[in-house]
């Protein structure tokens, strides 16, 4: 480098260490402890309309069936059941040592088949989270392909095995994959948005997300941007109380993620995740809202997650077993069993149907997963650019 | 053949892109009204309309995520990072998304994007708007990067990297917007891992890219004039595919080799083409490969800090005569 000498004093008179500190008004001393309000971790109400101002819209409760055919009810909650099934045998793998990994969607399974119904599963686009698996099932994922992937086999339809299980991800389905750093699916779902409508295809995209998802920049950019072009998307929180270990109270000053919906100039609503037709009803005005040209809505789904985050975290060291016990009273399986027997959509017998093709399903799933070959690793290197 | 500027040429080429192909469309901050913070998309927003051209909110990861959504879709966005330090901010969705979506879908996605911007320093906008980000940028797979400096070579690859169906990083050499130069008319792709012979010589083999390839066209100019040292140039254009047949050729008949960037010494593009040239041309060498770099600093702002931070002529031809064994 040329030699030269220092041009100004100031610079000939700067310390050759930078003073520790430098920015403090007082003392440099230590933090006190116990000198910020501790917002506590106790239990909430299920829908938890807070104590604040609401500026979302609540979604009512849903009454009856909703208006929907008794089949197609049966249908929804075949889903749920599937879900739970797929899920609860994820963990069983993976603690008999045959999954590497699992991570849970117990407990937002309701919330997931209604907004899944309310979509146009023929054309709409969906950018979910790692939770969403009975929403991709209701889009045409099979118990057969989520084993595929959590077995870790060649026929692992998202990606081969190259990415990790609940990635859920299918050109043919439109569900486009997520990343593991979260709500990074929330812009690109802007984008898939603004494709839609420049083409004039009348899709709608809804992406998911949680909670802590809602804090990054992420979801703020995109709500922004949507706002912006009238996009149509639905922005789907599933709010479960907890990112990992971190209440919401320590994730935000605010009781409804949905309230910051009037900051980008579109409504938001909140609603009970447990309750699958108050859901169904919520994303379906949304949806339709967004396929008339009248842009995005951010629907937050209040929900509970029953287990731990995935198969490496306990929970027992940030939340109380009495406070998960008391949720399960509002599991959605059961909750919505209670309510297609009450409408009469489902008996005893048909409960048994149901329930015996699930166990068809998730057997026969995971005995072809279990035999099913592991990637050639000689097509390892295959797809990270286009072949000709 | 027509003369335009480096800005005129990557215009020309995204211009007649967005013609012939409906599907391109152009994001980001002040490219539409404004025209571009450095003129480069001047025009286009009257002549292609606002739902192909989007002034973007200031959100660098929001409108790159947005732009691989609009990629999984069939469409072709380029995106305008304002200078490419603000990548940073998209260095999410840029790294982890749109250069692993093709291989986290089996290979059913693909995200024809293109992230465009001036690359390096030179015009004092000190270190928060000056990075050459190549090695950065190019140690991703699933990411192209390309770095042209002749108008022709923006246009040509322009044309290459829009119509590529795998997202690549285009380093425009900032400096040189304004530099004039024949750029052919038309269809004038220039494909991506091919190095340009920028000029022929026997005695040495000069390596750069982006504006330091002017530089060494300077320095190889005075070598023959007062020392008749032919030395060759090559211009790497194409980091990511790399072209190591042109360079070790060039090496097998030169037998020394410098190289020059900009940016930092430390885990660079220089060390990768040091390392490639005596991994596989060590018995034609007849002297270490040499590496000028930028000085181990955050780009000064002041002109004559600016000036010694950066690759000089004298410190290319002292590298050069440590490679000939010639005394200062």
């Amino acid at each position: 480098m040329p030699t030269e000498s220092m041009p100004t004093e100031t610079a000939q008179r700067a310390p050759d260490r930078a003073i520790q500190g430098a920015f403090h008004a007082g003392a440099v001393g230590a933090i006190p402890r116990g000198a910020q309000d501790d917002p506590g971790h106790g239990p909430r109400d299920h829908l938890d309309l807070g104590a604040g101002t609401i500026t979302a819209t609540v979604a009512p409760p849903s009454v009856g069936d909703g208006g929907l055919p008794h089949e197609t009810l049966r249908e929804m909650y075949a889903a749920v059941a599937l879900a739970r099934a797929i899920d609860e045998r994820t963990w069983q793998l993976n603690r008999a040592g045959r999954a590497p990994f699992a991570v849970s969607g117990q407990g937002h399974e309701g919330a997931q088949v209604g907004a899944a119904f309310a979509l146009d599963r023929s054309r709409d686009i969906l950018l979910p989270y790692y939770r969403d698996l009975a929403l991709c099932l209701v889009f045409g994922l099979s118990a057969r392909d989520v084993m595929m992937s959590v077995l870790a086999k060649a026929a692992d339809p998202a990606s081969g095995a190259r990415q990790m299980p609940a990635h859920y991800g299918s050109a043919r389905l439109r569900i486009v994959t997520s990343s593991s750093p979260v709500a990074t699916q929330v812009p690109q779902a802007t984008g898939t948005a603004y494709a839609a409508k420049l083409r004039g295809t009348g899709q709608v995209s809804l992406t998911s997300f949680g909670e802590g998802g809602a804090s990054k920049g992420d979801v703020h950019e995109a709500c922004n941007f949507a706002g912006v072009h009238k996009l149509p998307v639905v922005f789907f929180c599933e709010n479960n109380r907890y990112a990992i270990s971190v209440p919401q109270n320590r994730q935000m000053a605010i009781d409804h993620v949905a309230d910051r919906a009037a900051g980008y100039g579109f409504p938001g609503v909140v609603v009970d995740g447990t309750d699958v037709l108050a859901v169904y009803q919520a994303v379906k005005a949304a949806a339709d809202r967004a396929r008339r040209g009248d842009g995005p809505t951010l629907v937050e789904a209040k929900v509970y997650r029953f287990t731990p985050h995935t198969s490496d975290d306990d929970d027992r060291s940030y939340r109380d077993p009495d406070e998960v016990r008391a949720w399960r009273a509002r599991d959605p399986l059961v909750l919505f069993e209670a309510r297609l027997r009450e409408v009469g959509a489902l008996d005893d017998a048909g409960l048994a149907e149901i329930r015996a093709w699930v166990a068809a399903e998730v057997e026969a799933a995971t005995d072809a997963a279990e035999q099913a070959p592991l990637p050639d690793p000689a097509t390892f290197d295959r797809h990270v650019y286009a072949e000709r | 053949m027509p003369v335009m500027t480096y800005r005129e040429a990557l215009r020309t080429a995204m211009a007649e892109e967005m013609e012939r192909d409906e599907t391109v469309v152009q994001l980001g901050e002040d490219i539409g009204v404004y025209g571009g913070t450095h003129l480069v998309t001047d025009g286009l927003l009257d002549r292609f309309g606002p739902k192909r051209v989007i002034d973007t909110p200031i959100a660098e990861g929001g409108f790159t995520g947005a732009a691989i959504g609009m990629a999984m879709m069939g469409l072709k966005p380029v995106v305008e990072m304002m200078t490419w330090n603000f990548s940073f901010l998209a260095a999410d969705q840029i790294i982890q998304n749109a250069a692993k979506l093709r291989y986290f879908s089996g290979g059913q996605v693909s995200v024809p994007l293109v992230i465009r911007g001036p690359n390096g320093g030179g015009v004092q906008l000190s270190a928060q708007h000056t990075h050459s980000l190549e090695g950065f940028y190019g140690h991703f797979p699933g990411l192209k990067v390309v770095s042209p400096v002749t108008p022709a070579d923006a246009k040509g690859m322009m044309l290459s990297a829009i119509r590529d169906p795998d997202p690549v990083i285009f380093l425009e050499a900032g400096a040189l917007y304004g530099t004039k130069g024949e750029v052919p008319a038309g269809d004038a792709k220039v494909p991506f891992g091919t190095a340009r012979v920028a000029r022929e010589g026997s005695d040495i083999t000069l390596i750069a890219y982006g504006r330091q390839v002017n530089l060494l066209l300077r320095v190889a100019e005075k070598l023959a004039k007062e020392e008749q040292v032919q030395a060759e140039v090559i211009d790497l254009r194409s980091i990511r595919p790399f072209d190591e047949a042109t360079i070790l050729a060039s090496v097998r008949k030169t037998n020394r080799a410098v190289v020059v960037q900009e940016q930092w010494r430390w885990y660079s593009v220089a060390s990768e083409v040091a390392a490639i040239i005596q991994e596989q041309a060590f018995d034609d060498l007849d002297a270490p490969v040499e590496r000028v770099s930028g000085e181990e600093v955050p780009a000064p702002y002041a002109r004559n800090l600016e000036v010694a931070a950066f690759p000089s002529e004298q410190q290319i031809v002292d590298a050069v005569h440590r490679a000939l064994y010639r005394g200062a």
